[in-house]
């Protein structure tokens, strides 16, 4: 097999494998840019995956006073679950305790579609009988008071369940710096991309998983293909030269802008070369029996 | 494709009943066909082609031209298409509209968009009383659409409103938004005595303080509240005058506490 490489990047021919996924999302805003901010930082902690956070959450892009509903700074936040219920339950969770106790924020829908979930019908009940429910173009909001005026909340949001979750790169370097430093780039040019987030810390992670363990009880284990210091003990994925792994997770509204943001990670990587980042790109799957859909590296060269 | 065109040829001699031409009606239909239909209230019988010059065109657009305030029930239970009465209009005006537009450039008698449901009423001269209200016995008037009068409108406007959303650019008459179960009523002006009489929720927002207000609603502080920006924003292709005084800090009464009390009075500061 001819190998693939590009300004001097090793690029696996392998293939990320994704899964289908249910997604929402919510416009939050605020005042002022950096409370809308906060309230969306806040309600995508503790978001990275839905292994153990029940969804995988990030901001998506922020917008300025003039894109948003109410006139006011805004970020868009997307949420992506395996079930339904499951998304549903999240959303009223975070939004509740860090949008709805944010400083004078406000929460709309950030999806339409015919099928939707419950935003403020599921909140509104804060209001203990003083909440007020108003429709008008076309849209249902409640009003909840709350201490420092009110709550404005779009009774519903959308539900998309053709989201696709586990797009991934696999960023190997020769230096735990270097490494770092292309997928820094990555994360940074994935975070420009429409419709996908990265939810793990800063986009990236560290703990790269495989699916089931030698202990019963545990779902997901350290991937120790890709571990750099048991390049000895196991059946190894890595080079001898190879010291530090990294990966990026993307969970994305569509196949589309999953594999676009694939292709912006590898393109940043790539441009930033292999004396100062990575040498190496792959991706992770399970031999391609459980995932839908499969994002082949070697079709999204920059 | 021009107009459906319906011309006045005089101030007709009884009140005429034209809840039959609606677009949806007369879709398909001849002029000869359209000069049939009766439009009487009395016992005399009296056609289209009696009392109107018919000039065919398209009917998802009907053009009432000389409007007269004989002409009652303008758009009655209308669902689509579009309604344009140059000159005045009678009773019941847009009564149980559902969807379409229909526009106004005259006055509009008593009853303009009584219990609609949906579509958009322009009134551009002055209302009569009980806009968007019940008739006699209903339990309820507007329960949605979009309802606005660039003049004034006479006494309980939006009366046992549910839902939807009236602007009036001048003044109320007394009794504003009396019984309102929901929906928003806005009025540019001052209204008359005693606005939001017996309202259970919700919103009437007055551009001027009113010469009466009734002592059943509670002061609650002026505030500037992102719900009001969200409808100046709706609002602001309808009306420039109702975005504007959203957007301004309003005081809040909550009431009337004669009922329910969970409806609410915004006032500007400006008097």
């Amino acid at each position: 097999m001819r190998e693939l490489t590009a300004n001097g990047v090793r690029i696996d021919n392998t293939f990320a494998e994704a899964f289908g996924m249910r997604a929402t999302a919510v416009v939050v805003t605020a005042d002022e840019a950096r409370w809308a901010r906060q309230a969306a930082i806040t309600m995508t902690g503790f978001a990275t995956s839905v292994i153990g956070c029940g969804c995988e959450a990030g901001i998506d892009r922020n917008f300025t006073a003039k894109e948003t509903p109410d006139g006011r700074p805004g970020v868009r936040v997307l949420l992506f679950a395996l079930s339904t219920g499951e998304l549903q339950k999240q959303l009223a969770a975070r939004v509740g305790q860090c949008v709805l106790t944010s400083p004078g924020s406000a929460c709309y829908a950030g999806l339409d579609g015919q099928e939707r979930l419950k935003l403020g019908s599921a909140l509104r009940y804060f209001g203990d009988g003083w909440q007020i429910s108003k429709r008008f173009g076309g849209k249902h909001y409640w009003r909840i008071p709350v201490l420092d005026g009110e709550f404005l909340c779009e009774a519903t949001t959308g539900l998309s369940k053709q989201a696709v979750g586990g797009g991934n790169l696999l960023i190997m370097g020769e230096s735990r710096r270097a490494t770092l430093a292309a997928a820094e780039a990555a994360a940074a040019a994935i975070a420009r991309v429409p419709d996908v987030i990265a939810p793990f810390p800063g986009g990236i992670a560290r703990s790269g998983s495989k699916v089931g363990s030698k202990y019963k009880t545990v779902k997901a284990s350290t991937n120790d293909a890709y571990c750099p210091t048991l390049k000895g003990a196991v059946t190894s994925a890595l080079s001898e030269n190879i010291a530090s792994v990294l990966e990026i997770v993307i969970d994305g509204l569509t196949v589309e802008a999953v594999a676009a943001a694939m292709r912006a990670g590898i393109a940043a990587i790539v441009k930033l070369g292999p004396r100062r980042g990575a040498v190496r790109i792959g991706a992770g799957n399970y031999g391609g029996k459980l995932g839908p859909h499969h994002f082949h590296l070697k079709d999204l060269l920059p | 494709m021009r107009p459906l065109l319906l011309t006045l040829k005089e101030r007709p001699p009884q009140r005429l009943d034209l809840s039959g031409l609606l677009p949806e009606l007369l879709a398909e239909k001849s002029a000869a066909e359209i000069a049939r239909i009766g439009v009487e209230t009395t016992r005399k019988p009296v056609t289209v082609g009696d009392v109107f010059r018919v000039r065919t065109g398209d009917a998802r657009h009907i053009r009432i031209e000389g409007g007269c305030d004989r002409l009652d029930w303008i758009g009655h239970g209308m669902t689509s298409g579009e309604i344009v009465v140059e000159g005045d209009a009678g009773s019941q005006a847009g009564r149980l509209m559902a969807g379409g537009t229909l526009t106004i450039t005259g006055n509009a008698g008593p009853w303009a968009g009584s219990a609609m449901r949906g579509g958009e009423i322009e009134i551009r001269g002055s209302a009569g009383e009980r806009l968007g209200g019940p008739l006699p016995g209903e339990t309820a008037g507007m329960r949605g659409g979009m309802l606005i009068v660039r003049g004034d409108a006479g006494g309980r406007a939006a009366d046992r409103m549910r839902r939807g959303t009236i602007v009036v650019e001048g003044r109320a008459g007394a009794w504003a938004g009396s019984r309102m179960i929901a929906g928003t009523l806005i009025v540019g002006g001052p209204a008359g005595p005693l606005p939001g009489y017996l309202m259970r929720r919700g919103t009437i927002v007055l551009g001027a303080s009113t010469a009466e207000m009734s002592p059943t609603f509670v002061d609650c502080g002026t505030h500037e509240l992102t719900a009001l920006r969200l409808l100046a924003a709706f609002l602001a292709r309808y009306s420039a005058r109702a975005a504007r005084l959203l957007r301004r800090p309003l005081r809040r009464l909550a009431g009337d506490t004669a009922v329910l009390g969970k409806g609410e009075i915004f006032l500007s500061g400006r008097t």
